[in-house]
């Protein structure tokens, strides 16, 4: 049934989902406060450049400066009633909140009694959302240790200078997309399928369409082998079904590899960072970019396609 | 007695010598009760005070710097600060934020552990009592409940910010490890307690998630290479996560005793490093003059990552 209003509210109004709700507010506000700060300070970025002799002189801040001004403040009182005023506001949300809000218990634990949809914590739902698209040892153990691996890596791969301790989107345009298309796009937006999209039997259920207990879909997955034309081109058995996707995992590598490149080198300030980068950190940034772009690919032969997987073995299968 | 007596000038008796050294006590009373009045009207002059407090709350610089200084809570901070950095814009307070919502975490936590006995028979009960007898116990759970949410929230919106100001860059590369390890342990400390209520969403949820590591190559029983290499569902690493083979009395305890001991002390000594490391680092990272194009000092050559001297500015 479509146009239920109250399913997309009952979602919303679980209690353990407020804090998705919270922060479909919140990521998008935040995201506007960094680029604002961003934007100003690119502003001043340009306009010192223009002007070298101002550039000299100049306090490079956008915030206000006199001669004669104090450079640093005391903790006590001027960070200090800032940090109080903090605990004081978050104390008063949390009481509200913890008021007005009841922790949700269900029934006790009931090994006999699958719930369904059974859902991980929402701040999960983005692994789980994945567990659709890759088998479980790649969704549940390799991509959240490539998670992890790769956010420690940035600062080692990151070869550019600027932007070090200021807000700005032109001195680093490259590392603020990637990060965003990662942890927007990517993990955020997929704890929001989880959430809201994902029904009973872990079924795509569209905003106002009712969870049905009974749906069934009479969808088959195909692999990328049986696909259309490869069909007919790939040999169904072992061996060609392992090249075939040998060779379009390949493929998919080196385009992206190339594609990472092309980026990467668009510009004549990108030109003058990548050129400064090593051998190790190239190799690094590209493994990991290809291994978050694949997610996106994958999602998409999936959802449009119905395509399982696109490389099997007898062992895995990708 | 009589020698007493005869001492004196003149003669007094038992009843006149106790009024007198009464009055005498009084007086002497009196005046140091005065005395007493007096330092409350002006504690800071009193022994109390000064023992606790070593200088005066006056507002020149030497005293503002040592109110932050001589104070074990406050000396995290440093006694003078970047005049910009006070600013909402630029750090949002988001990693205060954290630390205040880990203290707040750890205080009802505490709270809630009086009440809780990590067993298949008592756990549900005890959460039924907590939330229908124990005088504020709802508030309790509730506050517990929606700290750690908002603490992974602003985990995440520091880990934004700190992005987005570029402040992992040398010298902070490190910090900024030692701060996803904290946020992995802060996602860690939120999934062990999830069980803990042993109702049906803990149950399925930690199912599911655990039913992962079954999966994971080598290690598990279902994952790529885990059943050549001996891998079944009672010695693989799902089992060593829950104790058994399925979700039950030992997977709760298991949940608890990471929950409430072992990752609390693992994130309080990481909190400790990474705290460390932002003073060692030079205080926050900005709000910094922004530095143009022209100025990148010229690279000599690519080096190697692991060879570059960071922690050097």
């Amino acid at each position: 049934m479509w146009g239920d209003w109250h399913q997309i509210w009952e979602i919303a109004a679980t209690p353990d989902n407020i804090p998705i709700v919270a922060m479909l507010f919140l990521l998008p506000f935040y995201t506007w406060y960094a680029f604002r700060e961003a934007f100003a300070n690119d502003r001043l970025i340009a306009q010192l450049e223009k002007d070298p002799a101002l550039a000299k002189t100049h306090h490079r801040k956008t915030h206000p400066w006199k001669q004669g001004w104090e450079r640093e403040v005391h903790t006590w009182p001027y960070l200090m009633r800032v940090e109080f005023l903090a605990a004081v506001i978050v104390t008063v949300i949390l009481m509200v909140w913890s008021i007005t809000l009841n922790a949700p218990l269900e029934e006790p634990a009931n090994p006999n009694l699958t719930m369904n949809p059974a859902k991980a914590p929402w701040y999960f739902l983005g692994l789980q959302e994945m567990l659709v698209y890759f088998d479980p040892w790649i969704a549940g153990v390799v991509m959240p240790t490539v998670i992890i691996i790769g956010l420690m890596a940035i600062p080692y791969i990151d070869a550019n200078p600027l932007g070090n301790g200021y807000y700005t989107y032109k001195q680093r345009r490259f590392a603020i997309w990637t990060f965003i298309f990662g942890y927007i796009i990517l993990w955020s937006l997929m704890i929001v399928i989880g959430t809201f999209i994902r029904g009973p039997g872990w079924m795509w259920f569209w905003p106002t369409q009712t969870w049905d207990h009974n749906r069934l879909i009479y969808e088959v997955n195909r692999d990328l082998h049986e696909w259309g034309p490869f069909f007919y081109i790939v040999p169904q058995n072992l061996w060609g079904k392992g090249i075939f996707g040998a060779l379009v995992v390949g493929l998919f590598t080196v385009v992206c590899a190339w594609g990472i490149h092309k980026v990467c080198t668009l510009t004549e300030f990108s030109r003058k960072i990548y050129a400064r980068m090593t051998l190790l950190q190239i190799i690094t940034m590209q493994v990991l970019l290809i291994m978050m772009i694949s997610l996106p690919v994958k999602m998409a032969l999936r959802l449009l396609l119905r395509i399982k997987y696109v490389w099997v073995t007898p062992w895995f299968r990708v | 007695m009589p020698e007493e007596n005869s001492g004196s000038t003149q003669p007094q008796g038992l009843g006149d010598k106790v009024r007198e050294q009464a009055a005498a006590l009084a007086r002497v009373l009196k005046e140091k009760g005065r005395e007493e009045l007096e330092g409350l009207k002006d504690p800071e002059k009193t022994q109390l005070w000064r023992s606790i407090f070593r200088f005066k709350h006056d507002e020149t610089p030497r005293n503002r710097a040592l109110s932050v200084l001589s104070n074990v809570f406050f000396h995290l901070h440093p006694a003078k600060v970047n005049r910009d950095a006070v600013r909402y814009s630029y750090t949002w307070g988001m990693g205060g934020i954290t630390f205040y919502l880990f203290v707040v975490l750890t205080f009802t936590g505490v709270l809630l552990m009086f009440y809780y006995h990590p067993s298949k028979v008592q756990a549900f009960r005890d959460i039924l009592y907590l939330e229908h007898d124990v005088p504020f116990g709802k508030l309790l759970r509730n506050m517990h409940r929606w700290a750690a949410h908002l603490m992974i929230i602003a985990v995440w919106l520091h880990m934004f910010r700190v992005f987005m100001t570029g402040s992992y860059k040398r010298p902070r590369e490190f910090n900024w490890c030692v701060g996803v390890i904290l946020m992995v342990l802060t996602l860690l400390l939120s999934f062990t307690g999830y069980l803990l209520p042993d109702d049906q969403l803990g149950f399925w949820a930690v199912t599911v998630g655990t039913s992962m590591a079954k999966a994971s190559p080598m290690l598990g029983h279902e994952g790529p290479f885990g059943p050549e290499l001996g891998m079944t569902p009672f010695n693989d690493v799902r089992f060593a996560l829950l104790g058994g083979s399925i979700v039950d009395a030992n997977a709760l305890l298991r949940a608890y005793i990471w929950h409430c001991i072992a990752i609390p002390l693992l994130a309080a000594i990481f909190m400790g490093v990474h705290f460390w490391r932002v003073r060692k680092d030079g205080g926050i990272s900005g709000p910094a003059p922004v530095m143009l194009e022209s100025e990148i000092k010229e690279d000599k050559g690519p080096r190697p990552v692991i060879m570059r001297p960071s922690g050097m500015r």
